[in-house]
């Protein structure tokens, strides 16, 4: 038995009880997707604004290449991994927000009435999220180019830091994803991204961890995990194919995604209990 | 006269009241300054290791001066985000109905500013001499930098007040603190001018901001540079945009 799900500005038709846990990601995917993209207005400002930091930290920066031992000459090079990770924060603040308007709206408290399963829910919930870092992924990267960075590691690169890149932005997708689900608020997720701009603060952004002065920030930087995705991105662009940097950087994001997703799929379990 | 003033002090206590009780106001505004000094003084300190990088009292004095004024200007766009709240919520144009001066919602919300920056100031000051600032100039030109922050809080909170009042909506945010915050990065933050290239550079040298930014440095080195000329920018730009919210609060008036 189909049931429609009116949603406000979209509608999606529920899948019905057989419909297979793929089946039920891609409807609530698709309803992600779609409500993503007609908020077009607030997804400019996340999208822009790492782009105009790297415009200006790369020019006001660039004294930083006369440092002895800098890694290349151009500024530009060095910082075009932090847009990525900036940009995948953003996402995760718009997937929580998103996931939190569900809840905070009672969408949520519908759908537990419904046969759809919490993963696919949960999944498709970041749908919007995921499309929405592939899109700043390829801004990012066709921005850098057209900036004069060059990519060492080519064309093969390009592709391996795309994969990189998206991997990293779901994996902040679903960690908003579980803020939203733990505090059901969309007030509460956007009060936690100043805490995630202080780990990007916090990490090799701007300097090499080798080239650090303080060697408390260099420490604090070496523990923070933050350091290894902007580093493997990093790689990329100035080293070519350095394996550790890369198994670092695909390892930390895909950890953050697996243990977002574990915890979010228990929290998702109590938004949806069924009594 | 009592008249606005009562108005004033009464906008100003609400600002600084809704601030200290509610952390999801307070505690942003104090963290964000501070994690850039730590930023700044702490990740990018080997910049001043880059050949011609001439600041006696070291980088984190130089950094300081950005982060304070920085605040400032912050503590002024925050004030800002309060009044297209209040508009949002139906409370300004209550607020309007009960005001004899309206002039004086405008003075109230910039003293609440000020009350608001004094705070974030204070512990961004603590903060960098516990981090091992070094002060060399006179308890004259501290105060001379003290001034060069307070007039920066007031026209930076003058400009979100307009576009608070023109807009009366919380989408105004970005819109807000955008400006404020490019003006500030396009001046030279990381390192003097002389040491800037391209076209930072040369955006750099036509920004007002950087004169204030000199100016502060130059004082808290001792060795003061630009000082009347940051005061006399920061006048006309207290003029503009004092007209500005003037004006945007006789937008909202005639929006009823």
């Amino acid at each position: 038995m189909a049931v429609d799900v009116a949603t406000g500005a979209a509608s999606i038709r529920a899948p019905r009880p057989t419909a297979s846990l793929l089946e039920q990601t891609l409807a609530v995917g698709r309803r992600s997707v779609v409500r993503t993209s007609r908020q077009r207005a607030l997804l400019i400002f996340p999208m822009v604004f790492p782009l105009i930091l790297f415009a200006i930290n790369g020019s006001a920066l660039s004294a930083a290449t006369k440092i002895p031992k800098f890694p290349t000459d151009n500024y530009r090079d060095f910082l075009i991994a932090m847009p990525f990770i900036q940009g995948a924060m953003f996402v995760s603040i718009t997937a929580g927000v998103d996931l939190a308007r569900d809840i905070e709206s009672g969408f949520m408290n519908r759908l537990a009435m419904t046969p759809l399963r919490g993963e696919a829910l949960l999944v498709g919930q970041l749908g919007g999220a995921l499309v929405l870092g592939v899109i700043q992924s390829i801004v990012y990267l066709l921005v850098g180019l057209a900036t004069g960075v060059t990519l060492v590691s080519g064309v093969g690169g390009a592709l391996v830091l795309l994969i990189l890149s998206v991997l990293i932005s779901f994996g902040f997708a679903s960690l908003g994803g579980l803020l939203a689900l733990r505090f059901g608020t969309g007030e509460a997720v956007q009060g936690i991204f100043p805490l995630l701009f202080v780990t990007l603060f916090l990490s090799s952004s701007s300097l090499p961890r080798n080239l650090i002065k303080a060697d408390w920030f260099r420490e604090v930087a070496t523990y923070n995990p933050v350091s290894y995705l902007l580093e493997s991105i990093r790689s990329l662009v100035i080293t070519g194919w350095d394996a550790q940097a890369l198994i670092l950087g695909f390892g930390f994001a895909t950890v953050l995604l697996v243990v977002s997703l574990a915890f979010s799929q228990a929290a998702m379990r109590s938004r949806l209990a069924r009594r | 006269m009592s008249r606005f003033f009562n108005v004033a002090r009464g906008v100003a206590w609400r600002s600084i009241h809704n601030t200290l009780v509610n952390p999801a106001i307070l505690v942003p505004s104090i963290v964000f300054p501070l994690f850039f000094l730590i930023a700044f003084a702490g990740g990018l300190s080997r910049i001043s290791d880059v050949p011609n990088f001439h600041y006696p009292p070291g980088y984190t004095s130089f950094q300081f001066v950005f982060v304070f004024l920085q605040s400032a200007a912050f503590g002024g766009v925050f004030t800002g985000f309060a009044v297209a709240r209040d508009f949002d919520s139906g409370f300004a144009r209550r607020l309007m109905l009960s005001a004899p001066r309206r002039s004086g919602i405008i003075a109230g919300y910039a003293l609440g500013a000020l009350m608001r920056w004094a705070l974030t100031g204070t512990v961004v000051t603590i903060a960098a001499v516990i981090a091992g600032m070094n002060v060399y100039g006179s308890p004259a030109q501290l105060i001379g930098l003290l001034g060069l922050g307070i007039a920066m809080n007031a026209v930076a909170v003058l400009w979100a007040c307009g576009v608070a009042m023109f807009l009366r909506t919380e989408q105004a945010g970005a819109l807000i603190q955008m400006p404020v915050f490019i003006l500030l990065f396009l001046a030279p933050v990381y390192v003097p001018i002389t040491l800037l290239e391209g076209w930072i550079h040369d955006v750099a040298r036509l920004n007002p901001v950087t004169a204030v930014l000199e100016a502060g440095r130059g004082l808290l080195a001792g060795s003061p540079v630009k000082v009347a000329l940051a005061f006399s920018g920061l006048l006309v730009a207290g003029l503009i945009m004092g007209t500005f919210a003037r004006l945007g609060l006789a937008s909202a008036e005639k929006a009823g």
